[in-house]
């Protein structure tokens, strides 16, 4: 038994979940091989080799493999799954993209999203957007698996001398086409990896106010998130939505400020290590998941929030 | 220009699920069930091609029980035309369903096939590729904005950095996300007119698909309940149980 991991990079450097899918990866077995598929990526290929927990890097180079199209990948990943017990990527856009393209040509079910390895065919994964946890196992020879990045530690990236294997690319697949990618600049963490987000609800009123937010952001080096009645009012876009429909995130600390916590919110957030609500309504059902809450007008919490964080000596990043 | 739209009937994105005792799945008795929300989008999507004159047909189709025919009428009401259900009792799985979707590909021959990223039941996120992948078809997955260009589709997608933009040859699969539009209510009428509108019915063994899962579900269980929490009394006190107590911040 040998686990293939599909890594994510950028031609320059290994994305930060692939390290985490190889923690995941060796959990299944101890031997994980690397199928890296890219173009002038080298320096990946040195990176991931030099990481303890692989033990091979298949290194596959092409033009057409720049822009990581999965009509392109799904080919080369299938080639080369025949010596594998398990096919292997993170559950992020990457991953989701291309590993049932994967799965489909090989005629396998698909398990993804799994937060926990139990044995190498037995997974957990979370359905109903966290709202139950199925214990699942795979009943085909071959696993194709998708890993929820945050339940998994990064893996060392160092202490490894695994070989590298140059293999050949597969043909082109020309019915689709990269055009271009506009990647989001911003000065704070993405919301889905951030170790502090802090949201905001219909309690705000208006966009404005999510001023008050901001600051304390920046001075968290915290993600902006916001309930879906406080996207649907136009207060924020919804690329900062939290919950079921939007994105599930689970940071070291969440913060619900005037978010009463429907139950398509509470699903995106109730896996946080620690969960702060501050509402005027002490009935509010986000209290129920809260580790600490306060029962207060927001909009003399935050700016007092702010004073005292400009207080501390000290801030965590 | 053909659209087939597949759609799905889940639990209602409002209802607290619950987990049943015995932890053989949850609770779906009385509850109410919905269309899946980004399949509303991939129909919406369809109907306003439609409407600016880009597409001639559009054909709803599912995979389920009996009752998942009310997402198809869904789907006729808001301005589909003609109605598929693929009939199917317990869990048929992603693989199973683009094997099903395959079949009636090869039948009906559409453009373009829409379909929601994700369904928020089992959450797998799965279907659109798999169908592309048996294809042998574009994919075009989370995407959030849509131009026909002749034979061609620009889509723009969502993905973790920020926005790609590809473009697609026809026939091709597209997944939508939830930004893709603002899905419309059915209107009284049209409500009506969907009650007349044909629905056609096959099972797997017609299609001469194999629907058996190939994942055993072994156990359903509720996520850990988080243990209650405390109120403090001011914004200092909050502070200083992050600080001190969670060492948080």
């Amino acid at each position: 038994m040998t686990v293939l991991l599909i890594a994510e990079h950028n031609n320059k450097e290994v994305k930060p979940f692939t390290l985490n899918a190889i923690t995941a990866a060796s959990q299944m077995d101890g031997d994980v091989h690397v199928l890296l598929i890219g173009n002038n990526c080298g320096d990946v290929a040195k990176a991931l080799s030099e990481m303890s927990a692989v033990k091979k890097v298949l290194h596959a180079e092409a033009a057409h493999y720049e822009n990581y199209l999965a009509e392109n990948f799904a080919p080369l990943a299938v080639k080369v799954s025949e010596n594998y017990s398990h096919i292997v990527s993170s559950a992020n856009t990457f991953g989701k993209n291309l590993m049932p393209r994967i799965a489909a040509h090989l005629d396998i079910s698909q398990v993804s999203d799994i937060t926990k390895v139990i044995s190498p065919d037995t997974f957990i994964r979370p359905i109903y957007a966290g709202n139950a946890f199925a214990t699942v196992k795979s009943t085909d020879t071959k696993k194709c698996i998708t890993i929820r990045p945050t339940s998994f530690e990064p893996c060392e990236t160092s202490g490894g001398s695994a070989p590298i294997e140059k293999i050949e690319a597969t043909e082109e697949f020309t019915l689709s086409k990269f055009i271009k990618r506009e990647e989001v600049k911003s000065d704070r963490p993405e919301l889905g990896t951030a170790r502090i987000v802090i949201s905001g609800g219909r309690g705000m009123q208006n966009g404005e106010n999510f001023k008050l937010i901001a600051d304390i952001a920046d001075k968290l080096n915290a993600a902006i998130g916001a309930s879906r009645a406080a996207v649907d009012a136009g207060y924020i876009s919804n690329e900062h939505q939290v919950g079921q429909t939007g994105k599930v995130v689970v940071p070291d600390l969440y913060i619900a400020v005037g978010i009463s916590g429907a139950i398509q919110h509470l699903a995106g957030m109730k896996e946080s290590k620690i969960i702060v609500a501050i509402n005027k309504d002490g009935e509010a059902p986000i209290f129920s998941v809260a580790d600490y809450g306060l029962e207060a007008d927001l909009f003399e919490a935050l700016p007092q929030f702010l004073e005292e964080l400009n207080k501390l000596n000290s801030i965590q990043k | 220009m053909k659209i087939l739209v597949a759609v799905k009937r889940v639990i209602d994105y409002n209802v607290q699920v619950r987990v049943k005792e015995d932890g053989t799945g949850v609770v779906t008795d009385n509850v109410k069930m919905s269309s899946n929300p980004p399949d509303d989008n991939a129909i919406e999507e369809a109907v306003k091609i439609k409407e600016a004159g880009k597409a001639t047909e559009i054909i709803a189709i599912t995979v389920g029980e009996e009752k998942s025919q009310e997402t198809v009428r869904k789907a006729l009401a808001v301005g589909a035309d003609r109605g598929i259900l693929i009939k199917t009792e317990g869990t048929v799985e992603p693989l199973a369903v683009a094997k099903a979707l395959q079949k009636i590909v090869d039948k009906e021959k559409p453009d373009l096939v829409f379909m929601g990223k994700q369904a928020i039941d089992d959450d797998c996120n799965q279907t659109g590729q798999m169908l592309s992948a048996l294809l042998n078809w574009p994919q075009a997955t989370f995407v959030s904005k849509i131009e026909i260009k002749d034979k061609i589709l620009e889509v723009t997608r969502e993905i973790d950095e920020g926005l790609e933009t590809i473009e697609v040859n026809l026939p091709a699969i597209v997944t939508c996300d939830l930004r893709l539009n603002e899905p419309r209510y059915a209107s009284l009428p049209n409500i009506m007119k969907a009650k007349k509108k044909p629905i056609e019915i096959f099972t797997a063994a017609d299609l001469g698909v194999d629907i058996t899962p190939r994942v055993q579900q072994i156990k359903v269980e509720e996520p850990p309940k988080r243990k209650a929490g405390i109120k403090v009394a001011s914004v200092a006190e909050l502070v200083s149980k992050l600080k001190n107590e969670a060492k948080v911040i």
